[in-house]
């Protein structure tokens, strides 16, 4: 048999085996399962075995620490958290952006509309002039339907981001999962950057009037 | 022929703000009546139960976008000579062009102010 043909039969081999693993556990192989595999098929060779298989089997334990690490790295950033918590948060923010701004817009329009009535009520020139300053406030609130559709793109975005993350994390298996939970737990904060969160989702604030009775002392 | 200051006007948008905003608008340009649907099938059944003499619509609207209203109204025979703006913010080319080729008689991208809107109304209506 010659080299390449000792190859190709230590590659079916090992395909089959690993097809075979996989079969058997319905789910991805860790990196240590196709380790295992491959050790078996190296020990099963008889013969000598040549500086191509020792190559190829070197080969193999590199890819399976490259895969090990990469699990690890993924690991370690908390991909679950990404899905479960920074993307839901994202969009909640960008959702009060156009709640807080469409509110303040119809604010605006309201004050334009009590402007435009005193002016009837104002010599010809003035009203003029006050309705060409309402009329261009008017305007200017067209902002509010832009910026609102182009956050809804980004929102998108996100969520379109969130389905490929859990569909990398499904197709990496449950040794992700596993790792992360062994993954370094979160250092303390400092406690002072912990308080800096900046304005707060309407649902999560707290009013003027609690702070103002908190200031007080009454807590109840 | 003078443009009919008292005519209904079919204003068209999923979003209220912008709704409020062209209403305002088109009475500070002296219209008269100006009526509201918040989606294309709201405003279908509007144009069917009473007579309007303009549609200024949004495109990205659901369940019936401003496209498919228009294409509504050019393949109704009792609808399909009501003047038809475009107001959106989709400003490509293809959008223009399809838009066109479903019988849009003119078009006006976000963000916009009373003069453009005078200047589209008066290419449609004539000058008022």
């Amino acid at each position: 048999m010659t080299e390449a043909e000792r190859l190709a039969a230590l590659e079916t081999n090992l395909h089959k085996r690993i097809r075979m693993a996989n079969d058997a556990a319905q789910k991805p192989l860790s990196a240590d399962d196709i380790t295992d595999i491959v050790k078996q098929v190296i020990s099963s060779l008889t013969g000598e075995i040549t500086a191509a298989d020792l190559k190829f089997y070197a080969e193999l334990e590199d890819l399976a620490q490259y895969i090990r690490n990469a699990k690890e790295e993924i690991a370690a950033i908390k991909p679950k958290d990404i899905s479960s918590s920074h993307i839901p948060h994202a969009t909640n923010e960008l959702d009060a952006v156009v709640g807080a701004t469409e509110e303040a817009t119809n604010k605006i329009m309201d004050v334009c509309d009590v402007i435009s009535s005193l002016a009837e009520q104002c010599p010809p020139e003035i009203k003029e002039q006050l309705i060409s300053c309402t009329t261009r406030i008017f305007e200017a609130c067209n902002f509010q339907d832009i910026t609102g559709q182009r956050i809804t793109k980004v929102v998108l975005t996100l969520k379109y981001i969130d389905t490929k993350i859990e569909a990398i994390l499904k197709a990496l298996g449950d040794e992700i999962h596993r790792n992360e939970n062994a993954a370094e737990t979160k250092k303390p904060d400092d406690l002072e950057k912990a308080l800096l969160n900046g304005p707060q989702l309407p649902q999560n604030a707290i009013d003027q009037a609690t702070i103002d009775r908190l200031m007080s002392g009454d807590n109840g | 022929m003078a443009v009919d200051m008292n005519m209904n006007i079919l204003i068209v948008d999923d979003y209220k703000t912008m709704l409020r905003i062209i209403e305002n608008l088109l009475k500070q340009l002296g219209f008269k009546n100006v009526f509201q649907a918040t989606d294309g099938s709201m405003a279908l059944r509007m144009l069917r139960e009473n007579t309007y003499g303009l549609v200024i619509s949004d495109w990205n609207m659901e369940p019936m976008t401003g496209l498919q209203l228009l294409k509504e109204i050019r393949a109704d025979e009792k609808l399909k000579k009501i003047p038809f703006i475009m107001v959106t913010a989709e400003s490509k080319v293809e959008n223009v062009a399809a838009a066109k080729e479903a019988g849009v008689n003119n078009y006006i991208v976000k963000p916009f102010n009373a003069e453009t809107l005078k200047q589209k109304i008066s290419a449609v209506l004539g000058a008022f």
